[in-house]
């Protein structure tokens, strides 16, 4: 038997299905488009060594969401997905301000001694990874569905970060700590320059080591990946803790950028944002990822709600927006969709 | 016993094809009233093509099809089914779940006014079964029967829609001696009451024990009907090959020249046992040994490889490897151990396909040295383009996905990937199912040449033809009990076949 | 049918137990807590959980899962507030397009669903955010309901003795599970409900509607969370965009811990209902003990659901010896 090669189409991109063409196009024709219409957008300013502008504006609010999507994007990569992020960066901006004013909730507002930066850093982060390692136990070793598993994270998370702060809104100073959400480094914005140094390590972790390699094929065949020696239930719980990781990272700088820990509203809605970006950017739920695409699609997230929002539309209303989009993107590499639109536009070709 | 009774169904000149392959050409195919016709073609013949097509899978392209003398177009398996055409697949396809009753009357039970009537649900399932000789629980869930039982109830539903023709696809594959002469006894019985029955099995023995008529497909055309008392076995495998057969494939009595390692085995099982898996057994494996083990489907074979490599823990019973003591935790430590695997499901247990065939390649070998330790991009394509060639996959280049390669390079690929590791022990799964004759040859001397080069090799395989020709030792296993070992000269198909048959029934666990 | 300890039957039968156990400590711990009045009160206060977790039944059974009801929740009752105080439609047919919302949101995630195979996590995902934002477009903050239709229904009860009265909302809670369970049970849709959830490529092959009857369960789920709005506008009297906030663990939770398995096939509605008192009775012993704050409850539910998902798997593993296999 004969096979012929598939038509080389639009509908059939050859080379690589996670060509991050179209994701860079679309960012860049939201560009064109506020370039035209939206005056002073490409303004970049110094002011005492530091550049500010919507351009940079853009990266740096969306900061939290790059982070999350980094770790989202190695999660679905593994088959899965973390609807808990949003609940982990409510924990750790709660427990980090709670380190800072333990006394705040008791109603006392004085301050004792300043608590020390890496008490405020570290302790948050390793509970967020503890977090995620036991949504990736629930996941790898239980054998829960990753929905269900984050899901009750999600909401409960939310009630665990509640108890934190006794339900309160905790605000605080503290310099050190204020400097990851609105200091600058070598001109740009220091959460930027975590999202720089998460991406180049990350990159690094999964492109000069094998465990990309290692990731995509547990995720696409994990039985297979087993049979070859791959600790496939290892890795997978670690993508968990890594997502884990990113999500406390995102409530830290949101902490430290509002100088307050709001239980409630930290991080709602981020979960999206991040599958969005993740499924934007090409990869695969259950095989191969790729960082660019996903960052260039929390990028492309970013600007349409800055976009959006300079236009006078109400935040919470650009839920509609997203959700319009995520679908459409869906819809796009829905390989189902694509062949019935081959079948349609190829129909008078074949004989049957 | 009607032998040309009325024509239930005749099949003329039908075509069907898909984009790039002409899947059936012109096929012909006649079934009669009380006759049990076997339908035969090695893998990609366009067997199930023609019944995807006859139930409504499919479209034909041009062709007739004449049920009963009327013209027969069924727009799903159901509409067949309704019409008097049902089909029993491998895979029992019914609902673990539901209960027996409820996996025959489901879409169309017995209402007593708007609501589900289930005493007579019940009671109808209870006769349909009687029909068959069966009585069982049917108030329990499908799942809690045997395989066997479960076909039972497929066959009871296609019978109690509508019962003209009944089409069994590989309906054997999970039953034991017992359980497959319960199904012949069954089908007699309903091609005694006039039912057509299309028989597809890649059994030539049952083939020959049950059928009446046998159509051979080749390549999607059709090679011709024959009757099965007319048709000796050679000519029928030629005329399914399409070519003359060396004769040491088809003879059961030669094979190549073996003698049986006089070594010492350097790996050893004592009474090893999985509870509810398998029966304690002793084997042994010496370097550079091809060990067969034969048996049928559901044997037990399959689970003896998993022990071997880690994908199941024995309950109980000794391993040695060297004469140390060893247990086998998982595949990543057979493989430390050098153990290999070629599963039998090369789909799901074996290929990634969306990653390269050059990853799929060097994926163990890579998983083995660990994560920090990459192997270089020049180095994994040497190593890949060396297999390429050794084997001869026909592939486009080292970047192709490995989910696009026919079932035979797939198979090539899963070889190159273990035989990259160089391991001391390779364990064989039916590595020549679905594959043509010509990859059949190839991976054979692939494994001569490996024993060359002093590794040991556990077959696996239903075809006895392989196990003769490669094999110096071959454990015989039956039921989940290994009940026999042959060697050297001892080695043929007769004594493999008579051990089988000795023993009485197949035991279940 | 005869009783027999089985897979099918593991699951409700420890959720029954659960019950049971609660049930007894909270009477041995608090006093007053075995009253008729306290056991009313887990059908009023838990009646529009319980109507949208009648729907997540079908849903959960058929395979699927719908993330958005508790956005529809939200949508549902603030489209009613806004359409009865800002507009002179009757009451009647506000009612009307709130249900036909609901159902074009099922229908559509549906189809999105089986006609172009995409995951169901996905689709209400967007669901719930589309939802969500929709509501946040209709109005920002919470508009009470004043009309007149509405609030005699809020107060419409049925006495019951002992000056207990049984809300009209509590009714309906109880006539849709009965309902629930006999679609379920007796209709040829609630078995094919069963079969897509067993073994979907089965259901097709035996010629079961299986396309019409998955895109039937998702809009007869969101017409259901719809009516639940609605009746949690009318408990609420007023519509608010933030309404149904992380509801869709608490109903998950509920069908779960209910004895319906996850990966579907496998439910009854009855277990539902019962899985929906015993949140009710977590609530209501946070309430008696006084000085927990609510978000106890949201980390109560939370073990519970993991501790009935480790049940499911350990019996899923098949394990558990129940009845032997049969041979002739």
């Amino acid at each position: 038997m004969n096979i012929v090669k598939k038509k080389r189409s639009l509908l059939n991109p050859g080379s690589s299905d996670l060509s991050i063409i179209y994701p860079l196009l679309a960012f860049i024709a939201i560009l064109l488009f506020n370039l035209i219409f939206t005056d002073g957008f490409f303004h970049i300013e110094i002011k005492n060594g530091h550049l500010f502008g919507s351009l940079i504006d853009i990266f740096n609010r969306g900061a939290p969401v790059i982070l999350i999507t980094i770790g989202m994007t190695l999660v679905y990569a593994t088959g899965g997905v973390d609807l808990s992020v949003g609940a982990i960066i409510a924990i750790s901006g709660a427990l980090a301000a709670q380190l800072i004013r333990p006394d705040y909730v008791k109603g006392i507002l004085e301050y004792g001694d300043q608590t020390s930066l890496i008490i405020v850093l570290l302790v948050p982060l390793v509970l967020s990874i503890i977090l995620g390692l036991w949504n990736g136990f629930l996941v790898a070793y239980i054998g829960v569905q990753p929905i269900i598993a984050t899901l009750i994270l999600m909401t409960v998370g939310r009630g665990i970060a509640q108890l934190i702060t006794h339900g309160q809104i905790i605000v605080f100073e503290h310099a050190p700590f204020q400097f990851i959400g609105s200091g600058f480094f070598l001109g740009l914005p220091f959460p930027v320059i975590m999202v720089i140094l998460l991406f180049i390590l990350t990159w690094a972790i999964t492109r000069k080591t094998t465990l990309g390699l290692f990731i995509e094929a547990s995720g696409a065949n994990p039985l297979a990946s087993r049979y070859m020696g791959i600790p496939v239930r290892m890795i997978t719980t670690l993508t968990y803790g890594f997502s884990g990781f990113c999500a406390g990272l995102a409530g830290l700088i949101i902490t430290a950028d509002i100088k307050a820990a709001d239980a409630n509203n930290a991080g709602i809605f981020m979960e999206l944002d991040a599958i969005a970006a993740v499924i934007i950017g090409g990869t695969i739920n259950g095989g191969r990822f790729s960082m660019a695409g996903a960052i260039i699609g929390a990028l492309i997230i970013q600007s349409l709600t800055t976009t959006i929002i300079t236009r006078g539309v109400p935040p919470q209303v650009v839920l509609v927006f997203k959700a319009v989009i995520i679908i459409m993107v869906a819809l796009i590499q829905s390989k189902k969709l694509r062949d019935q639109l081959s079948l349609i536009l190829h129909s008078g070709d074949r004989p049957s | 016993m009607p032998d040309i009774g009325n024509v239930l169904l005749e099949i003329r000149g039908l075509t069907r094809s898909f984009p790039g392959v002409k899947a059936l050409d012109a096929v012909d195919f006649t079934l009669r009233r009380g006759e049990i016709h076997a339908l035969m073609g090695e893998n990609g013949a366009g067997k199930s093509t023609l019944i995807k097509v006859l139930t409504g899978v499919h479209k034909k392209g041009s062709g007739s099809i004449k049920f009963e003398g009327k013209e027969f177009d069924a727009s799903s398996p159901m509409d067949a089914a309704s019409k008097g055409i049902s089909t029993v697949y491998q895979e029992i396809n019914l609902l673990p779940n539901l209960s027996v009753a409820e996996n025959i009357f489901i879409g169309r039970q017995p209402m007593k006014g708007i609501r589900i009537d289930w005493k007579a649900i019940n009671m109808n399932a209870k006769n349909a079964l009687a029909k068959l000789d069966l009585e069982i629980d049917v108030t329990l869930p499908l799942s809690s029967f045997s395989t066997a039982i479960q076909q039972m109830v497929a066959i009871a539903r296609a019978i109690d829609i509508r019962a003209n023709i009944l089409i069994l696809d590989e309906p054997t594959s999970s039953l034991d001696m017992a359980e497959c002469k319960n199904l012949f006894k069954t089908m007699k019985r309903l091609k005694d009451e006039g039912m057509g029955i299309i028989f597809i099995t890649h059994f030539l023995d049952q083939v020959y024990e049950t059928s009446d008529r046998i159509t051979v497909l080749r390549n999607g055309q059709f090679i011709g009907e024959y009757k099965t008392a007319e048709l000796p076995r050679f000519q029928l495998i030629s005329k399914m090959l399409g070519k003359e057969l060396e004769q040491e494939m088809v003879s059961s009595g030669k094979r190549a020249e073996e003698t049986p390692s006089q070594k010492e085995p350097f790996m050893t099982l004592n009474n090893v046992e999985e509870k509810g898996v398998l029966f304690p057994f002793d084997l042994g494996i010496c370097e550079g040994e091809v060990v067969g083990l034969a048996g049928l489907l559901g044997s037990g074979r399959t689970e003896v490889a998993k022990l071997l490599f880690g994908i199941n823990r024995p309950t109980g019973g000794t391993m040695e490897i060297d004469n140390e003591p060893v247990a086998i935790h998982s595949p990543r430590h057979a493989i430390s151990h050098s153990i290999a695997f070629c599963p039998e499901d090369r789909k799901t247990e074996g290929i990634i396909p969306d990653l390269t065939v050059r990853e799929n390649i060097v994926l163990p070998l890579q998983s083995r040295r660990g994560f920090l330790r990459s192997i270089s991009r020049k180095e994994q394509d040497r190593i890949t383009d060396q297999y390429i060639e050794l084997l001869k996959i026909k592939v486009s280049g080292r970047e192709q996905k490995a989910g696009t390669l026919s079932g035979g390079n797939q198979q090539k690929v899963i070889l190159a990937r273990w035989m990259a590791m160089n391991p001391r022990l390779l364990i064989l799964d039916e590595p020549t199912r679905g594959i043509d004759v010509g990859a059949k040859a190839e991976i054979e001397k692939l494994i001569f040449r490996l024993r060359e080069e002093g590794r040991s090799i556990l077959f696996i395989s239903s075809e006895l033809e392989e196990i003769v020709h490669t094999c110096s030792r071959v454990a015989i296993l039956k039921g989940r009990k290994k009940v026999g070992e042959i060697s050297g000269e001892n080695i043929s198909e007769e004594t493999i076949m008579t051990t089988l048959a000795q023993e009485g029934t197949g035991e279940r666990l | 049918m005869r009783f027999r300890l089985s897979q099918k039957n593991i699951p409700i039968l420890s959720t029954f137990l659960v019950f049971i156990l609660i049930y007894l400590s909270g009477t041995f711990a608090y006093k007053g807590f075995f009253s008729l009045r306290v056991f009313i009160n887990l059908f009023i206060d838990n009646a529009f959980v319980g109507i949208i977790a009648i729907g997540m039944t079908f849903v959960i059974i058929s395979g699927g899962i719908d993330l958005s009801v508790g956005s529809l929740v939200a949508f549902t009752g603030v489209l009613c507030a806004n359409l009865l105080s800002r507009t002179s439609i009757s009451p009647f047919m506000v009612i009307f397009i709130c249900l036909l919302c609901g159902a074009v949101l099922g229908f559509t995630m549906g189809s999105m669903i089986h006609f172009l195979e995409m995951p169901p996590f996905l689709v209400t995902l967007v669901g719930m955010f589309l939802a969500r934002g929709l509501s946040f477009v209709i109005s920002l903050d919470s508009v009470p309901i004043r009309n007149e239709l509405f609030l005699t229904i809020s107060k419409a009860s049925i006495p019951l003795g002992n000056g207990i009265r049984l809300p009209a909302y509590a009714v309906t809670f109880i006539v849709m599970a009965m309902l629930g369970a006999y679609i379920l049970h007796y209709t040829r849709f609630g078995r094919n409900i069963y079969a897509i959830g067993d073994n979907e490529k089965s259901a097709i092959l035996m010629g079961l509607p299986v396309g019409r009857s998955k895109i039937l369960i998702y809009t007869l789920n969101s017409t259901i969370c719809a009516a639940g709005g609605l009746v949690y506008s009318l408990y609420t009297l007023a519509g608010y965009p933030l309404a149904g906030t992380g509801l869709e663990l608490d109903v998950i939770t509920a069908v779960v811990i209910g004895g319906t398995l996850l990966t579907g096939g496998v439910g009854f509605m009855e277990g539902t209902v019962i899985g929906v008192m015993i949140l009710g009775l977590i609530q209501t012993i946070i309430t008696f003990q006084g000085n927990l704050s609510t978000w106890w409850t949201k980390v109560f539910i939370g073990i519970l659901l993991c501790i009935f998902i480790l049940l499911q798997r350990y019996l899923s593993l098949g394990k558990i010896k129940t009845g032997s296999r049969v041979k002739t």
